[in-house]
Order: structure tokens, then sequence, then C-alpha cells
């Protein structure tokens, strides 16, 4: 055979690229999406009340803060979740800022109010754990500053998507603001170990061995991973509920209403 | 000093917070299939009165 007119199969592309094709349109986004998220919130459901349960019927207090403990099982998950969900706005913002992808605009938008809840969650209960176990509600130490920072940051990406008319322009412009905020996060992690905080430093690490006995600590690993099922439940109805509302008059949009009747 | 009142209002407030942050998408998306129904409606009415 003729090496130009020689017949070349073609090249069967990669699954995982396959899919990430897929999932860069809307429709199809929609439907596949549209399946899971009854089931995180099923899981969701069950782990917190799994976790919740254990955590403050069954632990036992602890021997310094008393009952006071408890509100870690709140307040630690939150701040985890809080620096959690800013890496994957960053993460999520740079991409859409290097490929321009739509849908993975909509999920870094979509990242930031659950972020913001997470932060003012995590405020909230620690200046309520604070009053108990070190006598104030609040205290400017390296901690707590730029934890509330992280909350201006996460208001700040809201505040601007939500200042620009044209979507894409504005999610552009707070995808940027986002990858710039990222500064924020180790200073975050490591302010406990900077500088001289009253917050204490963490009790559990991933590498070296926990300072928290088990019977506390499943607890909170069991409400750690509940809330990461809580994020992929609400980050996908919220980016679905953007790409109806961008894609108002496209045909599509009609079709998934008109099957819902 | 009894910490059982802060243990309450942080679950509270952590519930409330995280539980209208569910809610919210679910109530938008709601006004914006309402809107979509009433922009159909007008082309379709539009449409009749130009035939």
């Amino acid at each position: 055979m003729n090496k130009n007119t020689e017949i070349k199969a073609k090249p069967r592309k990669n699954a995982v690229v396959m899919f990430i094709h897929k999932m860069g349109s809307p429709p199809w986004f929609y439907d596949f999406t549209g399946k899971f998220i009854p089931w995180f919130w099923l899981i969701f459901g069950a782990l917190t009340v799994w976790g919740l349960y254990l955590g403050l019927v069954k632990a036992p207090a602890d021997y310094l803060q008393g009952e006071s403990f408890r509100i870690m099982y709140i307040h630690v998950p939150a701040a985890w979740m809080s620096m959690l969900i800013y890496s994957t706005m960053a993460v999520l913002g740079f991409i859409a800022l290097v490929w321009r992808i739509r849908i993975v605009e909509i999920l870094a938008m979509s990242s930031a109010p659950i972020g913001a809840a997470f932060t003012i969650v995590t405020l909230t209960a620690g200046s309520l754990w604070g009053r108990p176990t070190w006598g104030t509600y609040w205290v400017w130490d390296a901690r707590l500053t730029s934890e509330l920072v992280l909350l201006f940051l996460y208001l700040g990406v809201i505040g601007l998507y939500n200042s620009i008319d044209e979507p894409r322009k504005a999610a552009r412009a707070a995808c940027l603001l986002a990858i710039v905020g990222a500064v924020n996060l180790p200073i975050i992690h490591y302010s406990v170990k900077w500088w001289n905080t009253l917050h204490q430093g963490s009790s559990i690490s991933l590498l070296g061995g926990s300072s928290i006995d088990t019977s506390m600590l499943w607890p909170l690993l069991i409400i750690a991973i509940a809330t990461k099922f809580y994020y992929a439940a609400n980050l996908l109805t919220r980016a679905r509920v953007s790409l109806l509302e961008q894609d108002m008059r496209k045909a599509w949009v009609r079709e998934v209403l008109k099957e819902k009747n | 000093m009894s910490h059982t009142p802060f243990i309450w209002a942080a679950y509270s407030i952590g519930a409330v917070v995280l539980l209208w942050c569910a809610v919210a998408p679910l109530a938008k998306r709601k006004s914006i299939a309402t809107n979509i129904r009433r922009l159909i409606q007008i082309e379709e009415r539009s449409r009749d009165s130009d035939s």
C-alpha cells in the first residue's frame, strides 16, 4: 500500500481525557452530577449523625477543658474545610484562567459561598470555645486574625464576582483574586508555629502521632469526612443552578425544565 | 462556669449557617425555573400573535 494512502487507525482517547471533555458540556455536566447529589447528602447525613453521636454522647469529657472540648467537633472540621475549599477554589481559579473552561469557572465561584459559610462557623464556634477556655471571645492573635482575613477574602471573591454583569469576565477577575489570596493559607496553617499565639498548636498530624485519645479522635475524623460530602453536594447543586441561570435562553435548559414538569 | 450554653450556641449557629448555605441554591433554582417558564410563555405568545 502506498504510504500516502495508508489508512491509519484513529488514536483512541484516554478514558479520563474523554470524561474531562464530557464534563465541559453543560447539559452533560448537569445530567451527570445530578445523579450523585442525593447520595452525597445521604452519606453526609449518615456520617454526621454517627460522628455527632460518638463525639457528643460516647466520648468522655476532657480532663482539662471539661465538656467545652465538644465544640471541637464542629470547630475543627469547619476550619479544615475553610482552608480546603479556598485551596480548591484557587486551583480551580488557576485552571479556569489558563484553560478558560466555563464549568471550572462556575465551580470555582460556587465554592466561595460554601467556604465563607464554613469560615463563619469556624470563627463563631472558636469564639464560643474561647470564652470558657481562655476567658475571652476574641483576641487578635495570628491564627484568629488570619482566619478572619480568610473570611474577608471569601467575601471579596463573592463581591467581585457579583459586581460585574458579564459572568465570564466576573469569574476571571474573581479567580485572580482567589489565586492571590491563597498566600493567606500557609499563614493560617503555620501561624501557631511562627508566632506565639493564644490558639493552641495542632493536636493532629498526618505524619506524626496525634495527641488526642482515639475515643475523641474518631468522631472528629468521621465528621471531617462528612463535611467533604457536604461540600461536594452543595458545590454541585450551586454549579447546576449557575448553569441554569447563565444558559437560561439555551434549548437544553428548556428541555430540562420540560422534563421536570 | 457551665459549658453547656456555649456548646449549644456553637452547634446551633453552625447548623443554621450550613442549613442556610444548603437551602439558598434550591430557592434560587426555584426562582430561576419560574423566570424561564415565564420567558417561554412570553415567547410562545409573541409567536402566536405573529402567526
